[in-house]
């Protein structure tokens, strides 16, 4: 008896042995930050928002890549106007702003009592030093391009901002959302400040990201005292997530998984404001040749992959814009090419290829929607003797290799606009942009594009906007698809979520209701 | 003593040799850090500068050296992907990851071994057959598919636990522990019914020695004989086996990670691997290595406990 | 040495593989429907006559793509197996039956090897040969399941190396590699055959596993583990899509193991 008993202690030191490791552990972890916050409320007045993939690197503003980094932290940064959610600007920071009669000089008077979130006023010097980072161009390219065009920021007084510039533009104001940072601040990468109505608190990579709200924001107050965003990259972990209660609100929402919601959400339906595509590189061969990318094209049944993939949801669009810019959408675009596979083939063979060729599409793999509407796709383009071999990647891939490496041939993915102008939309397809991952060259565009942008006149400029989407259509940039429907699932109980023309989510309006 | 010793040093020299090896595979596949890091904003003088400032200009084993202390020091270098130290993405994973393989490992014993022992004394017949058939059953489920359907089960159907909600080990042990319990289930299923096999035919082995048939004519109760001689040296394959098990265990949480959504280094490495985030995906790598080689170090240690006799080398 | 008597397990074994090998094979030329089609019946249907295991989120018939599938990852673990199998045999055979230093280092490379769980190692080999693509799935694999082999074969080939029958052949002035391929190879079926089910077995786990993770097949080459992993988001609207699946590779593992289970039931009997 004695010698089993010698056995299983063996055995149970080795047990203990393994778990000394963990709890010993796990002990060096308590002091991590508490909120005490949570234990003083008796009902958490706090959210989880789920969203599928981690933010940028850098939460800096000013250096924001992702849609999903300005998404989140436009509850956290406000410019000297900001955008409303039917599409106008609004003043923020700045509470009143004149124009002079040539249009060259804008001045902005400050509001008064609006507080970064370190407790600092926002200053004259503040506005100056974040105007200027912006438009610094002696590194290349400005981080806002549309800033080119500023001569000068001066500040006149304590409150008082002067901007002139060097030819007038109407989309200028639109730009002036950019955010407003601390002067000489340099942690905007790990540290965020800004002056929106919620403040950044936390962030673990792959994880967390919480925003608490700022007590003295200047406007009205947020609802909510915390907002944690999760990161659940896996959409089917998503979908799990929201069923079991982890997730109280989640945007951008797959229709098949909206449509298998308990009853304990209810769904908010809203158009993206993006443009769903196969964008296509343009500079490889073989789809440097305009009949290749027409023939996608007519090989491309919109309808099915809306059908298909989003359960019906969705408006097809025809170029690089989508309905909710309202103005600058040319709907008769929308029918520029429609399924034709006859036609496909018939380009196809003018092109060389009358028995098809192989391609890749490389997808975000975090975005089910676009890896759904690649796999439609690809069975689409068997029609027509094309061979497409899907590769999923990362999302951080996806940028270093794709957006900026471009090192592509074809891509599902959409893109949206940072500011609420034709311009945002279709500056990227100028042949010199920074952000031209799709490496389109054409001279008319380019041309067109100049003229655009130093346009005064509101219609003439708009004109000239849809002559551009038109140009993109006409030469087949990319195989346009749709603007998806942005479904939303709110949790029972839960209210005020309002949608924005723009790829951004406001959670200051979000509130329990009473 | 002097066994001990000598296993430690074995254990060590095979760490060195492991991490040698990953280092140098990560080294030579990734490229050039620096332009990795840099990216499009590479020119030949910021990659110069940058090479200089990280320090690859010098020799490979220098930099091998330091990065091995850095398991030591915390400082194992910076995520491609994240731009954060690689030390502070992963420390918070590793002990999440330690728990649920401690957990299904204490499941696993605490389940095979009294089960093991049982079917050891009854063989043949109908049951038998009936048992093997379960058991093979068992071991054909992958633990990944157990995972959806007891995540299914204890989430949205009993509610149990928040799928997709790890409360984190630092702030809510007890929330945390029943958490990955859902996940040890999913992976302990196959490994229980492996470790019974192994424990019954061990034991049976055993039995069938001549000592045991010796003392059992002597009048010896089966019972008896099957503790205070048989146990022993059966143990020694068992421990063996266990600590086999234990870095199986570890390799399946990565994917029974995934399923359930659980913070730890699994689905790290998975990302890091999708990433190219070399840096990442290298001190992962070393870290299971490390407690794989542990386990293997610390089952010999306990084997020689049991059976003097063995020595170095002859233990499996 | 020889037997061929069958047992229970054996059969069952047989007979099961034998069954989802036909299917399988039946699926490579002919599936109900074309297994990529969408739109085949309506979405997310449940199982129906027409649409046996039902269908997934573009209409696209289950069973057919499981078929499709199931040739996937069985020719995947074949290959796996047959590489492991072969290349682990080789050198198994060569440092068996030859010893000396070259012989321990490799079995002391090989102990090392074998201690570390197939999937972390495949896992290492994929991140180094780039994920997404099969053959890379097949290489990393392959080069992971030959030290188990290796280790199987060379015990065996040591131990025949000085029977008689071995010896006299020698005396006769046999060639090496006749000895090596006639003689000795032959005979150590009986401890091969057990190790490919096994092998085989842990192949298919593992194909599943990395494709489950993103990082094995993708689509839109159909993977039992792919789809898995997507029918996991889809649970509680279509459970019969993740069931169907995973039933599918339960059954395929659990013929092997049986067939294993049985052969070496058969050669204990033997012995």
């Amino acid at each position: 008896m004695k010698k089993r008993l010698t056995a299983f202690l063996l055995l149970a030191a080795l047990l203990c042995a393994v778990l000394t490791g963990c709890g010993g552990g796990s002990a060096d972890q308590t002091p991590a930050e508490k909120d005490p916050s949570t234990d003083a409320a008796p009902v958490a007045n706090e959210i989880t928002v789920g969203i599928a993939n981690d933010l940028d690197d850098s939460l800096d503003p000013h250096k924001t890549v992702k849609a999903g980094t300005r998404e989140v932290m436009f509850n956290v940064f406000e410019g000297l106007v900001k955008p409303t959610p039917d599409g106008d600007l609004t003043p923020a920071i700045a509470e009143d702003y004149t124009v002079s009669e040539d249009h060259l000089t804008y001045t902005f008077t400050l509001r008064e009592g609006v507080k970064f979130h370190n407790g600092d006023p926002v200053t004259a010097e503040d506005v100056k030093y974040s105007i200027d980072r912006c438009a610094d161009d002696s590194e290349g390219e400005p981080l806002v391009p549309a800033f080119l065009i500023i001569r000068e920021v001066q500040v006149v007084d304590e409150k008082t901002v002067t901007i002139t510039l060097t030819e007038p533009s109407n989309e200028f104001l639109s730009y002036l959302t950019a955010a407003i940072l601390p002067a000489g601040y340099d942690g905007q990468d790990t540290a965020p400040i800004g002056t929106g109505p919620f403040k950044f608190v936390s962030r673990a990579a792959q994880d967390t990201i919480v925003l608490e709200k700022f007590d003295e924001y200047w406007g009205d107050p947020a609802y909510l005292d915390k907002v944690t965003f999760k990161i659940v990259e896996n959409a089917d972990s998503l979908m799990m997530s929201l069923q079991s209660g982890a997730i109280d609100l989640c945007n951008h929402l797959p229709t098949t998984q909206a449509l298998q919601l308990s009853d304990d959400f209810y769904i908010v339906e809203g158009c993206m404001s993006l443009v769903q595509a196969l964008y296509v590189n343009n500079a490889v061969a073989p789809f440097d040749d305009v009949r290749v990318r027409q023939a996608l094209c007519y090989a491309t049944d919109r309808q099915q992959i809306i059908d298909l993939a989003f359960d019906g949801y969705g408006s097809l669009v025809g170029s690089s814009m989508y309905p909710t810019l309202g103005k600058y959408f040319d709907d008769s675009l929308t029918d520029t090419y429609t399924y034709d596979t006859a036609k496909a083939k018939e380009l196809l063979a003018e092109a060389g290829y009358p028995d098809g060729f192989d391609m890749t599409m490389t997808v975000p793999s975090n975005y089910p929607q676009h890896v759904d509407t690649a796999e439609v796709l690809a069975e689409q383009y068997k029609a027509v003797g094309i061979n497409v071999e899907i590769i999923p990647v990362e999302w951080n891939s996806w940028i270093s290799d794709v957006y900026v490496g471009r090192q592509y041939q074809t891509t599902v993915v959409g893109v949206d606009a940072s500011a609420m102008t034709a311009r945002a939309m279709l500056e990227r397809f100028n042949s010199q942009a920074g952000n031209n991952f799709v490496n389109y060259q054409n001279d008319e565009y380019d041309a067109l594009f100049q003229q655009a942008i130093t346009c005064y006149d509101d219609a003439e400029q708009t004109a000239l906007y849809k002559q551009m989407e038109k140009n993109l259509a006409d030469n087949a940039a990319n195989v346009y698809i749709q603007a998806p429907a942005d479904l939303v699932a709110v949790r029972k109980g839960l209210e005020g979520f309002q949608f924005y023309p723009l790829y951004v989510m406001d959670l200051s309006t979000v509130r329990f209701a009473q | 003593m002097k066994y001990a010793a000598k296993r430690v040093a074995m254990l060590l020299l095979t760490m060195v040799i492991v991490s040698l090896l990953a280092f140098v595979a990560f080294d030579l596949i990734s490229g050039d850090p620096a332009t990795a890091m840099l990216g499009t904003e590479a020119t030949p003088e910021k990659v110069a500068a940058l090479r200089e400032q990280l320090g690859l200009n010098r020799p490979l084993m220098v930099r091998y050296g330091e990065w091995l202390l850095g398991f030591f020091t915390g400082d194992l270098g910076m995520s491609y992907s994240y731009r954060q130290p690689v030390w502070d993405l992963i420390a918070p994973k590793v002990l999440v990851t330690l728990c649920l393989s401690g957990l299904t490992f204490l499941l696993i014993v605490a389940v095979s071994i009294p089960l093991g022992l049982r079917s050891a004394r009854q063989s043949g017949g109908v049951l038998g057959s009936v048992r093997t058939l379960v058991n093979q059953l068992c071991m054909a489920v992958p633990p990944f598919f157990t995972g959806i359907l007891l995540s299914y089960l204890f989430s949205t159907v009993l509610r149990w636990f928040v799928h997709g909600q790890f409360p984190g080990l630092d702030k809510d042990l007890g929330g945390s522990l029943k958490y990955l319990f859902f996940a040890s289930l999913a992976l302990a299923i196959p490994r229980v019914a492996m470790t019974v096999r192994m424990l019954r035919s061990t034991v049976q082995g055993e039995m069938r020695k001549d000592y045991v048939r010796t003392a059992i004519s002597r009048g010896n109760d089966r019972g008896g004989v099957l503790y205070q001689h048989v146990l022993k040296n059966a143990l020694v394959p068992v421990v063996t086996f266990l600590a086999q098990t234990m870095a199986e265990i570890v390799a399946s949480s990565i994917v029974v990670e995934q399923v359930f959504g659980i913070p730890g280094l699994g689905r790290m490495l998975v990302a890091s691997i999708s990433n190219r985030d070399y840096p990442t995906v290298q001190a992962i790598v070393v870290i299971l290595a490390f407690w794989v080689v542990l386990a293997g170090t610390v089952a010999d240690l306990i084997n020689q406990r049991i059976d003097p006799r063995l020595r170095l080398g002859g233990a499996s | 040495m020889k037997n061929t008597r069958m047992n229970g397990y054996l059969k069952a074994g047989l007979i099961l593989t034998g069954f989802l090998t036909a299917l399988i094979i039946l699926g490579f030329f002919w599936t109900p429907y074309d297994p990529e089609a969408m739109m085949a019946g309506p979405k997310l249907q449940g199982p129906t006559w027409q649409h046996l295991m039902g269908t997934d989120k573009f209409g696209r018939d289950i069973f057919s793509r499981v078929l499709q599938g199931a040739g996937t990852t069985f020719t995947i673990a074949a290959s796996v197996v047959a590489i492991g199998a072969v290349c682990g045999t080789a050198v198994g055979a060569l440092t068996g039956y030859f010893g000396g230093i070259v012989d321990e280092a490799l079995m002391r490379l090989n102990d090392a090897l074998t201690a570390f769980p197939s999937i972390l190692l495949a896992l290492v080999i994929i991140s180094i040969l780039g994920p997404g693509s099969k053959y890379n799935v097949v290489l990393a694999l392959g080069l992971v399941f030959i030290p188990s082999f290796a280790r199987v074969t060379r015990t065996a080939f040591a131990a025949l190396r000085d029977v008689n029958y071995v010896k006299s052949a020698r005396l006769m002035g046999a060639s090496r590699r006749r000895i090596l391929l006639v003689h000795i190879l032959p005979n150590t079926m009986q401890v091969l055959l057990p190790a490919i089910t096994i092998g085989f077995n842990n192949a298919v786990l593992a194909e599943a596993s990395m494709s489950f993770l993103g990082i094995g097949v993708t689509p839109p080459d159909a993977s039992l583990g792919y789809m898995l992993s997507e029918a996991q988001g889809m649970f509680i609207a279509a459970p019969w899509y993740a069931i169907g699946t995973g039933v599918t590779i339960v059954l395929l593992v659990f013929g092997v193991g049986l067939i294993g289970e049985g052969l070496q039931r058969r050669d204990k009997e033997v012995d």
